[in-house]
């Protein structure tokens, strides 16, 4: 007993094991209760119901169509905020992280309020094209994409910051152009922050709810993912809702999972 | 120290004065009265309560708004309070330790469209219309469960491009003219009037909800909660309820 308690403050003060041991199971409890709420005799017949299907495909199809357009965006972004001299660069980061610490709901409404109908750009598109965003798995896809680049865009922003520019001014008095200087030395050089960003994005926009309902409001088949299927459920049929949450669950730690397998352990 | 205490002693006296003057009124009208009621009536309900607490004076009323179900569930829980409104009667009859209800106020559905009509909706059957943007509760919370009802008297299939959460989340779609129809609650059209405009529709009266009001077996103050129902059922309590859009029986 004495001989562990000394192998394990030799590496860890003991005065930070028990906060640490709290912590894991202040967060793994709650999960841990879900799994016991689970009504397990009637699973598989709940499980296998078109409706959870529809909805944990189009989540898949939109958390992943959200993440490909966070990176489309948020690599440039961040690569804008980390090199670039930008007047007023600390303000544009505290803005790009707004959406952290915003009400998703607050969020939904300011992409209706843009981005809807009667909005002062949707407008446009409904005039001109005949398309408007709410109420599509596109909105969707706009909502959670809202919400989850400020992921992505602190995560490469750090990556490049710690990045050498050595290699770069290398490449440069080799004769290579910015562009190719970007796509060849530096992005390969940031790939564990990139990846380790997509992931928390893709995850952050798997769970996404408020921006969606306001946004994109709630049809099956159409804009009715996990989440919301979620809240719905528990209004009528709490033993549904948990069956939803643990496929979510699931689906999530499973590809989290694969991902820190196979990338961010790989790369480190 | 010494002034330290002087300024507790003196802090104490003043709570001392003021709490025997809140007890000269009348045991009927003193204390606070806790009011846990549906969201529906958040309006209404705040109305009364300033009414009430002016004509009573040293009365406090303390209100909970939520939906009527997790009301329900906080009661059942040991929330403490000590008159229940609800927007249905099944929820109000899940609280256990309640008194006996009298329904106190009547609501039923009306098509709500952006102001000035801009998807020139008529009536119930552009609901089932594949061209218009149409908003709906889903069939999960109350307001969809009456839709449901009348769509289903009317013989229609409804064609919704979402199914909101609650019926202030389709009413503000409408606000904002993301949608050129939903059915919501004859008092949330009014609660929007500056943004939407109601169009009555005769199979509204399939669905007509009932609202309860109660007090609670367990109140702690069972002569604050039954003057306060006694408003809320008297002339005054009815124009306040009538000008929110309520029908009173």
């Amino acid at each position: 007993m004495k001989a562990r308690r000394q192998r394990i403050g030799g590496r860890l003060p003991v005065v930070l094991l028990l906060p640490a041991l709290l912590g894991l199971a202040f967060l793994l409890v709650p999960l841990a209760g879900l799994l016991a709420q689970a009504p397990w005799s009637t699973l598989p017949s709940r499980l296998f119901s078109a409706e959870v299907w529809q909805a944990l495909r189009l989540s898949l199809l939109c958390a992943s169509s959200a993440t490909v357009l966070c990176l489309l965006l948020g690599i440039p972004l961040a690569w804008l905020l980390a090199r670039a001299e930008l007047p007023g660069r600390g303000l544009i980061r505290a803005l790009v992280t707004v959406p952290l610490v915003l009400p998703p709901v607050v969020g939904g409404v300011a992409l209706l309020l843009v981005l809807g109908r009667r909005g002062l750009i949707g407008e446009h598109l409904d005039l001109w094209f005949g398309f408007s965003l709410p109420f599509t798995t596109a909105g969707v896809i706009v909502a959670e994409a809202f919400v989850a680049m400020p992921f992505l865009v602190i995560s490469v922003e750090g990556a490049l910051r710690a990045a050498d520019p050595r290699y770069e001014e290398a490449a440069a008095t080799l004769g290579a152009g910015r562009w190719l200087t970007f796509r060849r030395v530096t992005l390969p050089s940031i790939a564990p922050g990139v990846v380790a960003g997509a992931v928390l994005c893709w995850a952050r926009a798997l769970g996404e709810f408020g921006a969606t309902i306001t946004f994109a409001g709630n049809l099956p088949g159409r804009t009715t993912t996990m989440p919301l299927a979620v809240y719905l459920a528990l209004e009528t049929d709490p033993d549904v809702a948990v069956v939803l949450s643990i496929v979510l669950l699931a689906v999530s730690v499973v590809v989290l999972a694969c991902l820190r397998e196979r990338w961010i352990g790989g790369l480190r | 120290m010494f002034r330290r205490t002087v300024a507790a002693a003196l802090t104490v006296a003043a709570a001392l004065a003021l709490v025997s003057c809140g007890d000269d009124g009348p045991a009927a009208s003193s204390g606070t009265i806790t009011v846990f009621a549906a969201a529906s009536l958040t309006g209404s309900f705040t109305q009364l309560g300033k009414d009430f607490e002016a004509a009573h004076p040293g009365v406090e009323v303390v209100f909970n708004f939520g939906g009527s179900s997790a009301l329900a569930t906080q009661l059942n829980q040991g929330a403490p309070a000590d008159v229940f409104a609800s927007a249905a009667p099944k929820n109000l009859d899940d609280v256990t330790g309640k008194g006996t209800a009298t329904t106190f106020a009547k609501n039923k559905l009306e098509i709500a469209v952006p102001k000035g009509n801009p998807g020139k909706i008529t009536g119930l059957k552009d609901f089932a219309d594949q061209d218009r943007k149409i908003a709906l509760c889903a069939v999960e919370v109350p307001c969809g469960a009456a839709a449901k009802k009348v769509f289903d008297a009317a013989a229609l299939t409804p064609r919704p491009d979402t199914l909101e959460k609650d019926v202030k989340a389709a009413l503000t779609k409408v606000g904002l003219g993301e949608v050129d129809a939903a059915l919501v609650y004859r008092t949330d059209v009014l609660s929007a009037k500056e943004k939407v405009d109601g169009i009555v529709f005769p199979e509204a009266d399939r669905a007509i909800s009932t609202y309860p009001i109660t007090t609670l077996t367990k109140a702690k103050n069972p002569d604050g909660a039954k003057a306060f129902v006694d408003y809320v059922l008297s002339t005054e309590g009815k124009a306040v309820l009538a000008s929110a859009g309520f029908e009173t029986p």
